[in-house]
């Protein structure tokens, strides 16, 4: 065991796969040497060279095809992308193409990549820094989309990651990359992508979240434990998503709620509403509310904290499915 | 059977200061000596107001900062051959060229501090804002110079990128569009020999920047990109081509990143000091008052107004960013869309409700 973070934890990962498979590559810009812009791959380039640890050129485009062909051709490239909104510049390829190979091959070829990205707001960051773009990849056919809250989440699901089959999107959330330390075995193991985990127990409603707001969303539902008892469900992958863990709980709990940090239009959260109101409506004693970023691009720094669900606004949530 | 050579090229390299203070004459460009001392006031203008901001993101008065450190002549002397109309592209290590454009710095600081209102750019001033994704502001220049060309308003437009830039699908594009529309477009690449640790040779396998304009049909110019002079007479050269509609140019500044990459980097990791070192002796300013010095342009008294000036702007700026409003909370909705869509008018009520 180790106490880490969750950057240490994706070193760890890294590290323990490069070992594990020589057909892992790492690619990406300032991963080499520098270690990553947020040191995630840190020593990593001593240990295993500059053949398996590759600085690239300047093209999230370059990096995401590049990716494609060298998947095809039996390595297994975990890509970094430094900030998620430059997963935007990588989106051709991972739509047209990663997504796809499969299907237009009829599994003659297939595409076992990874592309990691640090994601989401609360730290100050640039604009176009801290996009909170999860559904856009849900949203495409053929991709896989995880997106852990802890360090111990981010060293089991990356390893699942990377030895999955098909391509995976790996966000990281940027919120938490120190802000939780956490035992971390060093030895090999996985989280199944796809399978959600409870992370508090409750009977009065059910709250599924992911990313940085489990944690911000455990604190909330704390503050009110007297008043209402909530389950918490960390989805942890967003595809495919664990939907019998959901179904479970809002049958016992008979009420829900989704927190997230992306634009609620179209953001995840409107698919489980959906899935709840196919599966569970019986069950259901109130309409599942949806405490979300709004319709608008993430705000600069000095307002981010107006768009990301606050303490506040889950609370209020909360109050607003238990008094229906 | 024929075998030839069908083409060969050759690219140009330009100095007219040297890193002694010396002028070769005979390359000089137009200037007068109110041109040369204006040309200077900028570069200490920039290097205070740079300073200051690095200081203050230490201080945690504003978030991240990227250094012009080192650049200052290729983004005065290049801002300088621009008309005022002319559109300028910057992307984020652009403060130099930003402040030559009359952007206050003000709203510089509010930038780099959070708010989006520092991206406005003057009226008098076409200063589109600061590209962070690398790269994208190449395409929205060429598109700029494309109407300028297809309009026939007489203006040019000047986009500035890293050597990193070039690697993008974005850069290669304008590049193509530039070249086969002709546009009003000059390409400044400040090439700084790092995109963030990645040294220039692990970027391209091209020997020069200079040389990528060649494949796509037009001029490409290597210059010093800490000689001012230089600097300004190839931008002037390449802007009053295009606005006679001769097309567009790429000027490859060769220059050097004196500082880290930003307030978050640390080039200790992935550089050796001794190189730094090595260009702080060509440094752009010191050469320009060597040769003012011998010009009999410069001696203490001006050099101290100047810079004591340069204090007095820039601590004014800061006094003014530490007394801005703080932006309403309620623009991020109404700046949105011209007329507020139903799901976000309802989400905005929803907002309000839950500020009461
Ligand atoms: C599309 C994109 N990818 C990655 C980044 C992160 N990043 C910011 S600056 C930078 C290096 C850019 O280098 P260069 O173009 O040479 O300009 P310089 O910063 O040296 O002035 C990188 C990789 C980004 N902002 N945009």
């Amino acid at each position: 065991m180790v106490l880490a973070n969750a950057v240490t934890a994706v070193t760890m990962a890294l590290r323990g796969e490069l070992k594990r498979d020589k057909s892992v590559v790492l690619i990406g810009e300032d991963i080499g040497l520098n270690g990553g812009v947020f040191r995630s791959t840190d020593g990593l380039f001593k240990e295993f060279g500059k053949d398996r640890v590759i600085d690239t050129p300047l093209s999230e485009l370059g990096i995401a095809g590049a990716a494609v062909g060298m998947a095809v051709n039996g390595m297994k490239p975990v890509a970094e992308i430094q900030f998620s909104g430059f997963l935007y510049a990588s989106f051709d390829q991972l739509v047209s193409h990663a997504g796809r190979i499969r299907g237009r091959s009829r599994g003659r070829f297939t595409c076992p990549m990874v592309i990691r990205a640090p994601a989401g707001g609360g730290i100050r960051a640039l604009e176009l820094h801290c996009e909170c773009n999860e559904a856009l990849f849900a949203h495409t056919p053929g991709l896989k989309v995880v997106y852990p809250s802890t360090p111990y989440d981010v060293k089991g699901l990356l390893a699942a990651a990377i030895r999955d089959p098909d391509p995976v999107v790996f966000l990281e959330p940027m919120r938490i990359y120190r802000a939780i330390k956490e035992e971390v075995p060093e030895e090999d193991y996985v989280i199944p992508l796809g399978k959600a985990n409870v992370v508090r127990e409750g009977t009065d409603m059910t709250i599924i979240t992911w990313g940085a707001l489990v944690k911000y969303t455990l604190e909330a539902v704390e503050k009110i434990k007297d008043k209402v008892n909530v389950e918490v469900i960390d989805l942890r992958t967003i595809y495919p998503f664990d939907v019998e863990a959901i179904i479970a709980s809002v049958k016992k709990t008979g009420r829900a709620m989704v927190v997230h940090e992306a634009p609620r239009t179209s953001g995840f959260g409107a698919e489980i509403v959906a899935q709840i109101n196919e599966k569970a409506l019986d069950s259901m004693e109130a309409p599942v509310v949806r405490v979300t970023g709004y319709d608008t691009v993430l705000p600069f720094a000095n307002l981010e904290n107006e768009y990301i669900p606050s303490e506040k606004r889950i609370i209020a949530g909360i109050h607003k499915v238990m008094d229906y | 059977m024929v075998k030839k050579v069908l083409k060969t090229f050759e690219i140009d390299y330009l100095q007219v200061l040297d890193e002694h203070g010396k002028v070769d004459e005979s390359l000089m460009p137009k200037v007068t000596d109110d041109d040369l001392k204006k040309l200077y006031e900028n570069m200490i203008l920039v290097r205070t107001f740079d300073k200051k901001a690095f200081s203050l993101q230490r201080q945690g008065r504003i978030g991240t900062y990227l250094e012009v450190r080192g650049q200052e002549a290729s983004q005065v002397g290049s801002t300088y051959a621009m008309k005022d109309k002319d559109w300028l592209f910057p992307m984020y290590r652009s403060t130099g060229a930003l402040i030559v454009r009359g952007q206050p710095m003000t709203r510089m600081l509010q930038y780099w501090g959070g708010d989006e209102r520092g991206l406005i750019s003057p009226d008098e001033f076409n200063n589109f804002p600061i590209a962070i994704p690398v790269g994208t502001q190449a395409l929205h220049a060429l598109g700029a110079g494309w109407a300028s060309k297809l309009t026939g308003d007489g203006l040019v437009s000047v986009v500035y990128l890293g050597d990193g830039a070039t690697s993008k699908e974005d850069f290669m594009s304008a590049m193509n569009f530039a070249g086969v529309y002709n546009a009003a477009t000059v390409f400044i690449v400040e090439n700084n020999q790092f995109a963030i640790s990645t040294h220039r040779d692990e970027q391209t396998g091209s020997e020069t920047i200079a040389q990528k304009a060649i494949a796509f049909g037009f001029e490409g110019i290597q210059v010093d990109g800490n000689d001012v002079l230089a600097v300004y007479k190839v931008t002037k050269d390449a802007v009053d081509k295009a606005r006679r509609g001769d097309g567009p140019t790429l000027i490859e500044c060769y220059t050097y990143r004196m500082g880290d990459h930003s307030t978050s980097d640390d080039a200790a990791r992935y550089r050796d000091q001794k190189e730094v070192e090595e260009w702080a002796k060509k440094d752009p300013i010191d050469r320009m008052e060597k040769f003012m010095t011998e010009k009999g342009l410069l001696d203490d008294t001006y050099k101290d107004k100047v810079q004591a000036d340069s204090t007095a702007a820039v601590k004014e700026a800061i006094d003014a960013y530490e007394k801005v409003e703080p932006a309403n909370p309620e623009d991020i909705f109404t700046y949105m869309y011209a007329e507020m869509p139903t799901q976000l008018k309802e989400q905005f009520e929803e907002y309000k409700e839950s500020k009461k």
